[in-house]
């Protein structure tokens, strides 16, 4: 079981991620707000991460690129609106999909016990954008064969009769 | 076709629809076959067969006087696919930050001895 709880609610272009972190609040909202921070973890593994702008104040723009081995870039930008802890709003675009713009809400939470909640909130301009969003970077995903059915139907619990 | 994930994720939201999937995985069957495991009318497992098949999950045929559901997998592996991307990719993402967060306290902690 991921600690990532991921919603794609049915008829409504939205994704709802919701996760706990062992770490006080001010400290998730650093690594959110310091490039130098995000920089470290927000990238994917397998790429190195280049952070041009992250001016995390209302108002203030980003742009970041995705490098792959073979020097093939993929940039992301968009804009910060609110830097509330319980309410940092920014638009989203992927440059390989221009003018497909979703508004992410990003709100933590102390949870006490020196733990934090994270919760995104992302709003896409079509069920199309929200699923095209994943599947534009989805790779071979789709073809990894009849086992992930079989897997996927062995853990869906059966109804009592 | 282009498949539509919403009615995918629509039609795989019910647990009885679910377990026609699984039944329909060991092989194809008629609706009384399906209808067995249930304490439900035919006509009632019937409008489920219908919603499957509108999400493109299952195809039916008909041989004789029986209609045959046949599972259609390419949308469920497309579906879960989908939504596996996008688990695996926040899961690494978060993974990473979580170990960020764990350096920063280290940090903090030696910082604050003497």
């Amino acid at each position: 079981m991921s600690k990532t709880q991921i919603d794609a609610p049915a008829g409504v272009p939205f994704v709802d991620i919701t996760r706990e972190f062992d770490a006080p609040l001010e400290l998730v909202r650093r690594a959110w707000t310091d490039p130098d921070l995000v920089k470290q973890w927000l990238g994917p593994r397998k790429y190195e991460m280049v952070i041009e702008q992250w001016d995390a104040r209302a108002g203030g723009a980003y742009r970041y690129i995705h490098r792959d081995d073979a020097g093939n870039e993929f940039g992301f930008h968009g804009v910060f609106h609110s830097n509330d802890p319980d309410n940092m709003v920014q638009t989203f675009e992927f440059e390989g999909m221009p003018g497909h713009v979703s508004l992410d809400r990003l709100q933590l939470e102390d949870i006490g016990g020196g733990r934090t909640r994270s919760h995104i909130h992302s709003v896409f301009q079509s069920l199309e954008d929200r699923d095209g969003m994943v599947q534009a970077g989805m790779g071979d995903g789709v073809n990894e064969g009849f086992e992930r059915l079989d897997e996927l139907l062995a853990k869906m619990p059966l109804p009592v009769g | 076709m282009a498949i539509d994930l919403d009615a995918v994720f629509s039609a795989l939201a019910d647990p009885t629809r679910r377990a026609i999937l699984a039944r329909l995985t060991q092989g194809d069957a008629p609706v009384a076959a399906l209808a067995a495991p249930f304490r439900m009318s035919q006509p009632a497992v019937s409008r489920h067969l219908k919603v499957l098949e509108e999400a493109g999950l299952i195809s039916r045929t008909r041989q004789a006087t029986a209609r045959i559901s046949h599972l259609e997998a390419q949308p469920l592996l497309e579906a879960t696919a989908w939504l596996a991307e996008y688990q695996r990719f926040w899961d690494e993402r978060y993974g990473q930050l979580d170990e960020l967060l764990h350096r920063l306290q280290q940090t903090q902690r030696k910082e604050q001895k003497p």
